[in-house]
């Protein structure tokens, strides 16, 4: 046995073997020992310390600012307020408005993004040609930042010159404007969002429809099931863990929303979401109140909100997923 | 002796695993599994139009910045470049602050994605391949941390960089992302399947202490998958924006938040805005150019999750 050789060379055999008192040896075993229990904990833990520090305290620490009048000025200076802060949220039709184009953008958004990669996913799942030059190229936007992303389609948009305006007049439509008008800006944004992100979430459908077995499709198309059928009773049950995860990540973006409704159209000066704040999202309140307004305790609030915007989200989306368990 | 054909058969995929990682990251997907129709001409057709769609808005900004201002706001739009595409772009470089926002980008990507992929295969070869107590729970809790937005807590976050004194500065982008969950979810999927339980063993055996087992096994197994996570990291440091946007301001921003400078109106010279965003778009389409093919299986692999 090579191996019971190099053990004794090296005087490092497993805890429990050490018999003899020959210190080295014990010291190689404690060593060893220490190792085997201890580095696992080593190996995870910058993972836990950078974690705890930059998120997990700052996200509790949230809570405990919403409570406080805190002015950007004057950081270290907290006022205790208890739930002004909350209250006075409560009454600001702002925070209703931001709130209300949260959801819409969200929806508008997120829907016609994950059916459009539903439908992407399957197409890029043929057996074909250049199917590499395809999966790439549909990843082209996710490469893309959210500040170009923006400042490419606020001009594709643009009311005057705009290519959509241009397209739409050719065809005899009015030419519509994309930035003033509440509905028209949020599918603007919407647009956006669904051009950065359906190519990598059909990305993460194909993967998981390529793992799906094949027999069933046999078994289906044997059971004399068409392409459709086996679309809708193979294919989709088939990804629905991975169409649960979309569903959850699209859902904690869109709750996020920031960038796009920011530099759509104005800059950083467009915190206010639009002069009507006809497209201003909890995302931009968050940063209009903490570093327009200087009030850091309000911002705080704003993000507690927006944490249980999500949480209804979810609670949302199960209590569907339940009831329709339940009616079929 | 033919009945002992059958376990011979089934010793080859147990094999693939581990050596179709070399090249091109991880291949969890077998060739046969799922539905292998060939394409028609409508799914041929639909497949471009989805392809123009996605790099039509990229072409375009190349169009507009290799024009002129003038030229941008007429209709009907261009749709062929024009002559001015380096001279715009030399211009982004200097009036629009784009050649610092450059530098300052590839230093927090380059540094976030090296020590994400440090962090995520030192935690992902402890998650995989060693037992310890209270290993799941530290993974659920782990993979419960790519729940929370890290919007939430921009308030305290800001308020500790003020403090630290890092306000403007890049540590203060730099730190908070120095791990990702994702990527430690990603390196122990990986490492479970590719790195051979034996060899860990064997390491052990042969006296190596952990360090040493990582060092010499360990990361030689892991580098394909390190290098797609690196790319990956690499892009999202690149891209993201709210936090960067929040702490760092125009003397000394990133790409994303000198882009913002440039819709904001003191530059208000379309071509010259979107020569500025493509300037900040080119290194990391050259990077999806090269290793595509890397990048797309590296996404797809973190998708199918076990």
């Amino acid at each position: 046995m090579a191996t019971s050789t190099t053990k004794a060379l090296t005087g490092e055999e497993p805890p429990g073997t050490t018999g003899d008192g020959n210190t080295p040896r014990r010291r190689g075993a404690l060593l060893h020992r220490l190792d085997v229990k201890g580095a696992p904990y080593a190996f995870v833990a910058p993972f836990f310390v950078v974690f705890a520090a930059f998120s997990f305290y700052p996200l509790v620490y949230t809570s405990w600012i919403s409570l406080h009048d805190v002015e950007l000025a004057t950081l270290d200076v907290m006022e205790w307020v208890a739930f002004d802060n909350y209250v006075e949220l409560w009454g600001d039709s702002r925070f209703w408005n931001a709130l209300q184009n949260t959801i819409t953008i969200g929806v508008i958004s997120t829907v016609p993004q994950l059916m459009m990669a539903l439908g992407l996913a399957h197409l890029l799942n043929y057996r074909m040609r250049a199917s590499l030059f395809f999966r790439v190229a549909s990843l082209v936007p996710y490469a893309t930042s959210v500040a170009a992303a923006a400042l490419v389609f606020t001009m594709i948009f643009e009311r005057d010159f705009g290519m959509i305006n241009w397209a739409l007049g050719s065809v005899g439509i009015d030419p519509v404007d994309w930035e003033a008008d509440k509905w028209p800006a949020q599918a603007a944004i919407s647009t956006i969002v669904i051009w950065r992100w359906t190519g990598y979430n059909a990305l993460l459908y194909l993967a998981a429809m390529q793992a799906i077995p094949a027999e069933r499709y046999e078994a289906a198309s044997l059971d004399g099931a068409s392409r459709w059928k086996q679309f809708t009773h193979v294919t989709v049950p088939g990804i629905r863990s991975t169409i649960v995860f979309t569903i959850v990540l699209s859902t904690i973006g869109a709750t996020q929303l920031f960038g796009e409704p920011l530099i759509f159209g104005q800059g950083p000066n467009g915190v206010t979401g639009g002069a009507d704040n006809q497209y201003q999202t909890l995302g931009l309140l968050l940063y209009e109140e903490g570093w327009k307004n200087y009030q850091m305790g309000r911002s705080a609030t704003v993000a507690w909100a927006m944490f249980m915007l999500l949480v209804l989200a979810f609670v949302a989306q199960h209590l569907i997923k339940r009831l329709r368990s339940r009616t079929s | 002796m033919t009945t002992h054909s059958l376990p011979v058969r089934t010793e080859t995929p147990a094999r693939t695993p581990v050596e179709k990682p070399a090249r091109g990251g991880r291949r969890l997907l077998r060739p046969g599994a799922g539905r292998q129709h060939h394409a028609g001409p409508l799914a041929y057709v639909l497949l471009v139009v989805m392809a123009v769609l996605s790099i039509f808005p990229l072409y375009w900004t190349m169009v507009a910045a290799s024009t002129d201002n003038t030229r941008v706001s007429q209709t009907p739009p261009p749709f062929l470049p024009g002559p001015n595409l380096f001279s715009n772009l030399a211009r982004a470089w200097d009036e629009a602050a784009m050649g610092k926002a450059m530098v300052n980008s590839l230093i927090v990507a380059g540094v976030i994605a090296l020590s994400t992929v440090m962090f995520a295969t030192l935690a992902g070869f402890a998650f995989a391949k060693l037992r310890f107590k209270g290993r799941n729970v530290l993974l659920m809790l782990v993979i419960g941390t790519m729940m929370v937005p890290p919007q939430l807590g921009v308030v305290p976050l800001f308020m500790m960089m003020s403090e630290l004194g890092w306000s403007q500065q890049l540590p203060a982008v730099i730190f908070p992302t120095l791990v990702s969950a994702v990527g430690v979810f990603f390196m122990r999927q990986y490492l479970s399947e590719a790195l051979p339980d034996e060899l860990v063993e064997a390491g052990r055996v042969d006296g190596a202490h952990s360090l040493r087992i990582f060092w010499s096994i360990v990361l030689p197994i892991a580098r394909p998958a390190m290098a797609v996570l690196f790319m990956i990291t690499f892009v999202h440091a690149w891209n993201d924006f709210f936090w960067p946007f929040v702490v760092l301001d125009m003397t000394n921003p990133t790409v994303p938040v000198a882009l913002t400078q440039l819709s904001a109106g003191y530059v208000r010279d379309q071509s010259l805005i979107m020569a500025g965003a493509l300037l900040g778009t080119l290194p990391l389409l050259a990077m999806f150019i090269v290793f595509g093919r890397q990048i797309v299986s590296g996404i797809m692999a973190g998708a199918v999750k076990g």
